[in-house]
């Protein structure tokens, strides 16, 4: 196994190579630069902005500076649009925030999707699905954007138990999460449902009954750990889309994290943060899809380490 | 089945319905007010900002959430009267101006201080300037510096030499500014526009060079200002919060105790963040909600004149915008009346001319007449009766709902009204802008927010080659007005020459008038010392928040 | 000789062979007796004949708006109401259901065909060109999306194919990574060993013994795709991709009622509810197939 993790962590260096790469040269050719505005600047004033921040110098220098910036000292360059502000500064406040939204999220997730998931797959066609599934259902069918204005009109404005937006005190985790995790709820439990039933069919569930195994052990012990590998699937990049936050929770309840910078760093042209973001972003993707893939060969015996 | 989603969706419905009725008093303050040292509790002012600030330097930034932070926490020579704008002393206590209007003359106050206790100079006011001329440092807002002698030059990196720039200091206390032409709105600018504050240049040497725009002395802990309040804390995306400045020479008028701004970029959220009583003030308010509030809290609602149009572009080098009389159909078309009533609702006026009506006492004779005939004759004229062989036009905006509602309900009243099929297409904030740049569009949806109150910010930029220009459009009479407008004596002779210039924009038509902008934003009817203005600006020294009276003494 | 000869023909009874079922038609058999599956199904086909030609039958156009009317409330001449610029909300939907239908059933093939190939394909091999071919899928995860569209954009313009490679992109993704992990999880089994044993080419071997047998896992994810590829369709609106303002569709609708929803509360009760429907029919629908197609559930 340590054999296996050491070759794809050996693997992962050339794919973030790629990533950064990529991501470095597709941004430059996008319409639009980090000081195209509305009100419009003299040349001269624009071409010194651009030198302030070496955006005259030639492409494949700017490329080079910034990779041994980036190799060398782990500096992921100032934003260009928040003047005073290192990029690596700006992660480092955000990201605490967005692991925690995450979190939480993840964790109401988990907690609802699997009851439910495993609810509706052992009462399969009955009542009790299609309850569990309809539930289950709200996570889909309703967008956060609706959601999240949703829950906030009712507990926060109606009853007056939540502030509408802010991230200040502990109460303030509740409503996000709550919006956030019911859509991952949804997801998993399909998944889980999907993947129980694959396996309550299998011969070794049929065999453990039949040595007398209490239901609940069939389960959790037997059927839960098969039923599960689709959802460990979706969870590997669904973990690295929560964590790195929800730029729609973010906007609506005014959280300080690292999913508004995504998206906005982008429409802002901010070279930088968007690279920063990219390569944290491609980072937790490989590592969790490794850790998915270490797991699926864990819960499933009859794979193996290739 | 039914049955079955019903659960899940009913019980939101019902919620949904439930939320209609809600309860809260609006705008009621009290959001975690803190207490203060003497156990008494702070007057805090909460106010939604709209964007993240780029940052807290005067010298660096560009938007409209800025200016507002940064009038709290800076003071210019002279500072805006709370109702008229006009300008009042503020660093400076008085000045005089020689005959041939070019000399200024300012005498600073002794007590004017930094919020680290040390005197302001008037040297400190011409090196100020002067990092913000310096071409290295790059600063965008350079060019309302450029009324004083030489500042171009050597903003352009043509002069050399600094001491040829209009700024000098004649002693501790007096600073003398001369300028290129007398500038009637010279002293305007000064009061309301962030370009002209001094900055402290000896924090700012502590942590970097004076040329560098991205310095840390902006940080909470390293931040020092000459305003009202001074700089506590700065979470960003969160809040900044700013607190009084007891250096400030006008201390004693200053009342509230602290200000915390919160960046809110969602307007549907700082709505709901305003009706639990979080915020005291919003930036903006949704236009789906503004009859609600006239109607259930018409106290909270406010709408104030603003000094900006709404207006559509035309670029005039692309068939068939390029016959005027293409233009002015187009002009004519539509419907001003109904768009501001049934589609932007929030009371804004239409616009028959580029210039707002009654800017520093000057209104536009001359404004777009015609009906829907005349319109339609003029298309005709044009080639294109009743809209045959119209060719392939698109409107152009910024994705917006706004936006994209007022064009839909244009298209519709220009299909319609002349019979002819305009596109609509949206492309996000700076691919519009790069469209806009290249020319690279036929209408375009746009908007101008003055920077001071003059008619002239809106009558410069539709001179050949002006770089907000990009209509593509160029008339040699309206350039030659334009600089005659700068070697005008007086005032009247200014707006006549200014009348000239708006009957020629309504003639050619290079741009649409459409609608005056209004401020629509909630507020708590408790924040006092605030008077509407057209810049928007709302000097903080004079707010207030009116205590609740104290309640009798309960008996026991 | 005594022989008893049979005066006439003993009669035969016809000999019944059993049919043999292919997976196929047992499918498609156990499908139609599952009753709410049917139902989602048939819900389905009414909605899309509903958009199809609804609006055809409507006295109002998409587009014609009323401003003096503005967002009214669902009345005897507007059913469902009408929006902010005085349009029947009725007519709007059922055109928008056009183009969510439509891209929703198309990017999602297209996510769905690209993503079980892929991922079969990388999970069948293993090995260096699993490990090579999930790199890859990597790497796409963590381009970032928004500036991928905008480049799009800029080369190849705006048009409605350009919509479904942008999403299709992105969708097909994490379909590979729950195929890859199925197919592996089943490689190992007999009765593929067994095909393989009887020298079954390898293309045979997945496309007709892997594949059929992981489709649950898959068509559940499907049905999870279509409703994040219709809302996906509205943030695309956003960047200026996809259909062009006065045609609309469900995500955008939804998005604006959103906004609207305590002033004019219909205009995002009646889009969310179609969208709703739309999801649970896929879902039951999804669900009665992954029923039907489990080969390991008895025929009778």
């Amino acid at each position: 196994m340590f054999r296996f993790i050491a070759r794809r962590l050996l693997q992962t260096i050339p794919v973030l190579w790629f990533i950064v790469t990529a991501t470095f040269f597709m941004i430059r050719f996008v319409p639009g630069g980090p000081f195209t505005a509305e009100k419009a600047v003299t040349p001269e004033i624009l071409r010194n902005l651009e030198a302030h921040y070496g955006l005259d110098k030639p492409l494949y220098e700017q490329y080079f500076d910034y990779m041994g910036n980036l190799l060398f000292h782990g500096d992921l360059g100032p934003s260009f649009k928040y003047a005073s502000r290192t990029v690596n500064e700006i992660i480092a406040d955000k990201l605490p925030v967005s692991i925690e939204l995450g979190a939480i999220s993840l964790g109401i997730a988990l907690f609802f999707g699997l009851i439910l998931g495993v609810i509706a797959a052992v009462k399969r066609n009955s009542f009790f699905d299609y309850l569990a599934s309809s539930v289950a259902m709200i996570g889909i069918c309703v967008p956060t954007f609706v959601l999240g204005p949703i829950l906030v009109l009712f507990f926060a404005i109606h009853l007056g138990w939540f502030n509408a937006s802010g991230w200040y005190t502990n109460i303030d985790r509740v409503l996000p999460s709550a919006t956030l995790g019911m859509v991952y709820a949804a997801y998993v439990a399909r998944l889980t449902r999907g993947g129980m039933l694959e396996v309550l069919n299998q011969d070794y569930i049929r065999t453990a009954r039949a040595k007398g195994a209490s239901e609940f052990r069939v389960i959790f012990r037997h059927a839960l750990r098969g039923g599960i590998l689709p959802v460990i699937s979706f969870l590997g990049p669904a973990i690295a889309g929560i964590l790195t936050g929800s730029f729609v929770i973010e906007t609506i309840f005014q959280i300080p994290g690292l999913g508004r910078e995504f998206v906005n760093s982008a429409f802002n042209r901010d070279y930088t943060l968007v690279l920063g973001t990219v390569i944290l972003y491609a980072s937790l993707i490989v590592i969790l899809n490794l850790i998915v893939d270490v797991v699926q060969v864990w819960l499933n015996p009859k794979l193996k380490f290739e | 089945m039914i049955r079955r989603f019903l659960v899940s969706y009913l019980p939101l419905a019902a919620v949904l319905i439930f939320s209609g009725c809600a309860k809260n008093d609006p705008g009621s303050s009290g959001y975690d007010a803190p207490i203060g040292a003497d156990g008494q509790k702070l007057m805090v002012y909460n106010v939604g900002n709209g964007a993240e600030p780029q940052d807290l330097d005067p010298q660096v930034v560009t938007g409209v959430p800025e200016s507002n932070l940064l009038m709290s926490l800076f003071e210019g020579l002279v500072t805006p009267d709370p109702k008229t704008l006009d300008p009042v002393p503020g660093m400076a206590e008085s000045w005089e101006l020689s005959d041939d209007g070019l000399v200024y003359t300012f005498h600073l106050r002794e007590n004017a201080k930094w919020s680290n206790g040390e005197r302001i100079f008037a040297e400190d006011f011409v090196q100020s300037y002067k990092r913000m001329l310096t071409p290295v440092f790059a600063a965008e807002y350079s060019y309302l510096l450029w009324f004083v002698v030489g500042a171009e030059d050597y903003n352009r990196g043509k002069l050399e030499d600094y001491s040829k720039v209009g700024f000098k200091a004649l002693d501790e206390r007096t600073l003398q500014v001369t300028l290129n032409n007398p500038t009637p709105f010279f002293l305007r600018i000064l009061a309301t526009h962030y370009s002209w504050y001094p900055v402290p240049l000896k924090v700012i040497a502590q942590f970097g060079s004076l040329t560098d725009k991205s310095t840390r002395w902006t940080q909470p802990g390293n931040f020092v200002s000459n305003g009202p309040f001074q700089l506590k804390d700065w979470l960003p995306n969160q809040r900044i919060v700013m607190e009084r400045n007891p250096h400030y020479w006008d201390a004693e008028t200053v009342k509230l105790d602290q200000i915390r701004f919160y960046p809110t970029e969602d307007i549907s959220s700082e709505e709901r963040t305003f009706r639990t009583g979080q915020l005291d003030k919003t930036n903006e308010l949704p236009n789906a909600k503004v009859d609600a509030y006239r109607k259930n809290y018409p106290e909270s609602l406010r709408i104030e004149p603003y000094l900006g149009i709404y207006y559509y572009r035309l670029n005039v080098t692309r068939p068939p915008l390029d016959d005027k009389r293409v233009r002015k159909a187009l002009a004519l078309a539509i419907d001003r009346d109904s768009l501001v009533r049934n589609v932007t609702r929030g009371g804004q006026d239409p616009a028959y001319a580029v210039s707002y009506p009654g800017t520093a006492g000057y209104t536009a004779r001359a404004q777009l007449t015609g009906d829907l005939a005349e319109a339609k004759r003029l298309l005709a004229e044009a080639g294109f009766p009743n809209g045959e062989n119209w060719p392939h036009v698109e409107l152009l905006y910024n994705t917006s709902e706004n936006h994209r509602a007022i064009a839909e309900a244009i298209q519709q009243m220009w299909r319609t009204n002349l019979g002819i099929n305009v596109q609509l297409t949206n492309q996000e904030w700076k691919v519009y802008l790069d469209s806009q740049d290249n020319q690279d569009y036929w209408v375009q949806r746009a908007g101008w927010i003055a920077d001071y109150v003059d008619p002239n910010v809106f009558l410069e930029i539709w001179t050949t080659g002006n770089l907000n220009n990009d209509t593509g459009w160029s008339n040699a009479e309206y350039d030659q007005l334009a600089a005659a407008a700068l070697k005008a004596k007086n005032d009247n002779d200014r707006y006549e020459i200014y009348q000239q210039m708006d009957a020629i924009l309504v003639d050619e038509l290079p741009v649409i008038p459409i609608y005056y902008y209004k401020r629509v934003y909630a507020m708590n009817p408790k924040v006092k010392g605030y008077w509407p203005t057209l810049l928007d600006n709302h000097p903080v020294k004079y707010i207030y928040i009116e205590e609740e009276p104290e309640p009798a003494a309960e008996s026991e | 000789m005594p022989t008893i000869l049979p005066s006439e023909p003993i009669p035969e009874e016809p000999i019944e062979l059993e049919q043999g079922f292919s997976l196929w038609s047992d499918a498609w058999h156990r499908l139609s007796k599952n009753k709410i599956a049917v139902f989602g199904g048939v819900t389905l086909i009414v909605l899309t004949i509903a958009c199809i030609f609804g609006p055809l039958l409507s006295s109002y156009s998409y587009e014609d708006q009323n401003l003096n009317l503005g967002a009214s409330a669902p009345s005897m001449s507007h059913w469902l109401g009408t929006d902010t610029l005085g349009r029947d909300l009725l007519v709007r939907l059922l055109v928008g259901g056009r183009i969510s239908i439509g891209v929703g059933l198309c990017a999602t093939l297209v996510a769905l065909t690209i993503g079980v190939v892929y991922g079969a394909t990388a999970g069948f091999f293993g090995g260096k060109t699993d490990a090579f071919m999930m790199r890859i899928v990597d790497i796409m995860y963590a381009l970032p999306f928004t500036i991928f569209v905008i480049l799009l954009m800029v080369f190849f313009g705006r048009n409605i194919v350009l919509l479904f490679v942008a999403i299709g992109a992105v969708e097909w993704l994490t379909m590979a990574r729950i195929v890859r992990g199925q197919i592996m999880s089943i490689k190992k089994m007999e009765f593929i060993e067994a095909a393989r044993s009887i020298g079954l080419g390898k293309r045979r071997i997945i496309f007709r013994h892997m594949i059929p047998n992981v489709l649950g896992p898959i068509i559940v994810y499907t049905t999870l795709t279509i409703p994040a590829v219709m809302l996906l369709e509205a943030f695309l609106s956003f960047l200026g991709l996809g259909v062009q303002p006065p045609l609309s569709s469900w995500g955008v609708l939804i998005k604006d009622g959103a906004e609207k929803m305590e002033e004019f509360w219909w205009l995002l009760v009646f889009p969310g509810t179609i969208f709703s429907l739309t999801l649970f029919s896929l879902n039951f629908l999804g669900d009665g197939l992954r029923d039907a197609l489990d080969v390991r559930s008895s025929k009778d």
